[in-house]
């Protein structure tokens, strides 16, 4: 019984509550859109991070990554390959040699990561081939074909067909080089890693550095889930105890805290509306307690005890904020579910994202739990926003209070 | 034997300069089945005679034993437990929760005492019949005369089956018509069912129809004449 009257009383004035529920939908749609927005983005920074770059799983030997040294390199790569393959979440394996050198054009130089992948194997696990907006991944050029980025092509100077010149140094250290020409060019959503990154053939860079046959820097592994991330690092770590597995939040930490951090912020932001609107709350339930000084002390004269008069004005206020708290969740989660399928467009003011690798196209994302931690957050704050008023209910005296015309 | 014994009762106000006192060593007793009225002029001391009597302002000195108990002996918590048991209330300005049907209005108090949904239900529906509304049970107040109101009041105030009913001024809102309905109800439920009732009033129709009417003046006891 007790609930059935708070329940009717949020409604007795009903101007008052609808203003109250409005701001506290409105607040919570506006939290839950931006928390959204930036989920989307920093999922898509992710997922292109894990399909254009780095993959789920990198196998190195000990020392390559500190000193990218070609001495450190993987022996029987294809046979390791072959066996990793056969795990069952692994969609794609590719056995890459990793140099960092120097590439020149006509124009000028640029020093840049070259990687030598075989393009079916690369292609099933990384995504550049479905990026390329000029020629043709590795197609339509016969020797030495070199794909490079959009913006390392500017900076080079260079169109499909064009010619450029690897500088490099072998196995014994010796310098050496190799003339290219570039097959297409490619676009991600990341200019720095357009800008520095160029693929060339696995045959054509083993052969130029004088590797020993079936020798690779690097084993890129591709996964269906991301969530069988660990399982299959753990399947690959035991596999290979003798070299260095890492998975892509080793790879890429900042990935990571990226994703650690900005959910963080998420609920900073909502906690800083929330703040905000529990001074609105209070400020009702005060009114509201006041203007019914009269009734609670008649209440209390009857016999209702002080405990079940403090509840009364607790439960009010907790379904009140837990009303406008539902309808804002319901409409932020519509709105984040709209521009989920319709992708805000971000490109007039795009440059500075892509540059730091964001999408200019953002799909908004939000996760069920969201909804659960921010219900949970909106009854604490009813619950904070009540115990002043329901306090101030607590100390009325019924015979003063009846006194009141 | 008396239901109600007061002893010595006195209610001093501290005021900013002087002191006022309201209530000055009153002295009565109440028997099961009277149906009484304090009556006197403005200022006299009527409710905050009530109040002392119903548990809600605290004497300044003496004693209100009820059923053997005095009452302001008791914790702060088993007084609300025991004005929620003992004591009906009827107020001047009928105080129902606006929020609920006159029938829940009724009801509310038995919920505070645990009752069970069957029992509530059941009692409800009685005390309406009695109190001449049951066909406004589901009426809430504001589409209810202050006349039915006050019924409602009144049957709110039976609800708890308490040991008296203490109404304060409680005709003094309504029109003749409505008074005597009210009047009658009461006396019937007193003479019926052997309701105490005790009131504060300045009404002439309420005195008219008490069976024993205690003047108050200047705090004291001036007159107490059963008739």
């Amino acid at each position: 019984m007790i609930w059935s009257i708070s329940w009717k009383n949020i409604w007795r004035n009903k101007v008052r509550s609808a203003v109250v529920l409005t701001a506290i939908a409105l607040g919570l749609t506006a939290g839950i859109f931006s928390s959204a927005f930036f989920t989307g983005m920093v999922n898509q920074r992710v997922e292109q991070a894990i399909s254009n770059e780095i993959s789920h799983i990198q196998i190195h030997k000990e020392g390559f990554r500190e000193t990218t040294e070609l001495k450190y390199f993987i022996s029987d790569a294809g046979e390791k390959a072959d066996s990793i393959k056969m795990i069952p979440s692994v969609t794609g394996v590719s056995n890459r040699i990793v140099i960092y050198s120097m590439v020149a054009s006509a124009e000028t130089a640029a020093g840049v990561k070259i990687t030598g992948i075989v393009p079916e194997d690369e292609s099933k696990v990384t995504g550049i081939h479905k990026k390329m907006i000029d020629g043709a991944y590795f197609e339509r050029v016969k020797r030495n074909p070199v794909i490079i980025g959009k913006k390392l092509a500017e900076k080079l100077k260079v169109r499909v067909r064009s010619k450029v010149v690897i500088t490099l140094q072998d196995m014994d250290k010796n310098i050496t080089g190799g003339a290219f020409r570039v097959a297409g060019i490619f676009e991600t959503a990341n200019t720095g890693f357009d800008e520095n990154n160029i693929y060339v053939r696995y045959s054509d860079l083993a052969r130029l550095t004088d590797m020993p046959a079936d020798a690779c820097h690097e084993i890129a592994i591709l996964i269906n889930d991301n969530n069988q991330t660990l399982a299959v690092d753990d399947q690959v770590k035991k596999m290979f105890p003798a070299l260095e597995v890492l998975n892509w939040k080793e790879i890429s930490p900042e990935m990571s805290y990226l994703t650690e951090m900005m959910s963080l912020y998420n609920y900073i932001f909502i906690v800083i509306i929330l703040f905000a609107l529990l001074f609105g709350i209070i400020n009702t339930m005060l009114m509201v307690v006041l203007e019914r000084r009269k009734e609670l002390g008649m209440l209390l004269a009857i016999g209702m005890s002080r405990i079940k008069v403090f509840m009364m004005i607790m439960l009010e206020t907790v379904l009140l904020s837990l009303t406008g708290g539902v309808l804002g969740m319901i409409m932020g989660g519509l709105v984040s579910q709209y521009f989920g399928k319709t992708p805000i467009n971000l490109s007039r003011w795009g440059e500075g994202y892509s540059q730091l690798g964001y999408d200019t196209v953002v799909y908004t994302h939000i996760e069920s739990e969201n909804f659960i931690v921010i219900a949970v957050m909106v009854i604490i704050t009813g619950i904070i926003a009540a115990l002043y008023p329901a306090y101030k209910a607590l100390k009325y005296d019924p015979a003063e209070a009846l006194r009141i015309e | 034997m008396s239901i109600i014994s007061i002893r010595n009762l006195t209610k001093i106000y501290d005021g900013s300069s002087v002191e006022v006192t309201a209530v000055n060593g009153v002295n009565l007793d109440f028997e099961k089945g009277e149906f009484a009225a304090i009556v006197g002029p403005s200022g006299s001391g009527k409710t905050t005679l009530l109040n002392m009597l119903g548990g809600l302002d605290r004497p300044t000195s003496g004693e209100v034993i009820i059923d053997g108990q005095n009452i302001w002996d008791l914790s702060s918590s088993k007084l609300t437990e025991f004005r929620l048991n003992k004591i009906g209330f009827v107020f001047q300005s009928y105080n129902l929760i606006p929020v609920l049907t006159a029938g829940e209005n009724t009801e509310f108090i038995m919920h505070l005492q645990g009752k069970s949904r069957e029992e509530r239900n059941k009692r409800t529906k009685e005390l309406l019949d009695e109190v001449g509304i049951g066909d406004r049970i589901k009426s809430r107040p504001n589409k209810l005369s202050g006349g039915q109101q006050q019924r409602v009041a009144v049957a709110r105030a039976l609800a708890s089956k308490p040991t008296f009913i203490l109404a304060d001024e409680p005709t003094a809102n309504l029109d003749s018509k409505s008074t005597e309905n009210l009047l009658d109800i009461m006396e019937k439920l007193n003479k019926e069912e052997n309701v105490t009732f005790i009131f504060s009033t300045h009404d002439a129709r309420v005195v008219n129809k008490a069976r024993r009417v205690i003047t108050l003046v200047d705090g004291q006891v001036d007159t107490d004449v059963t008739k």
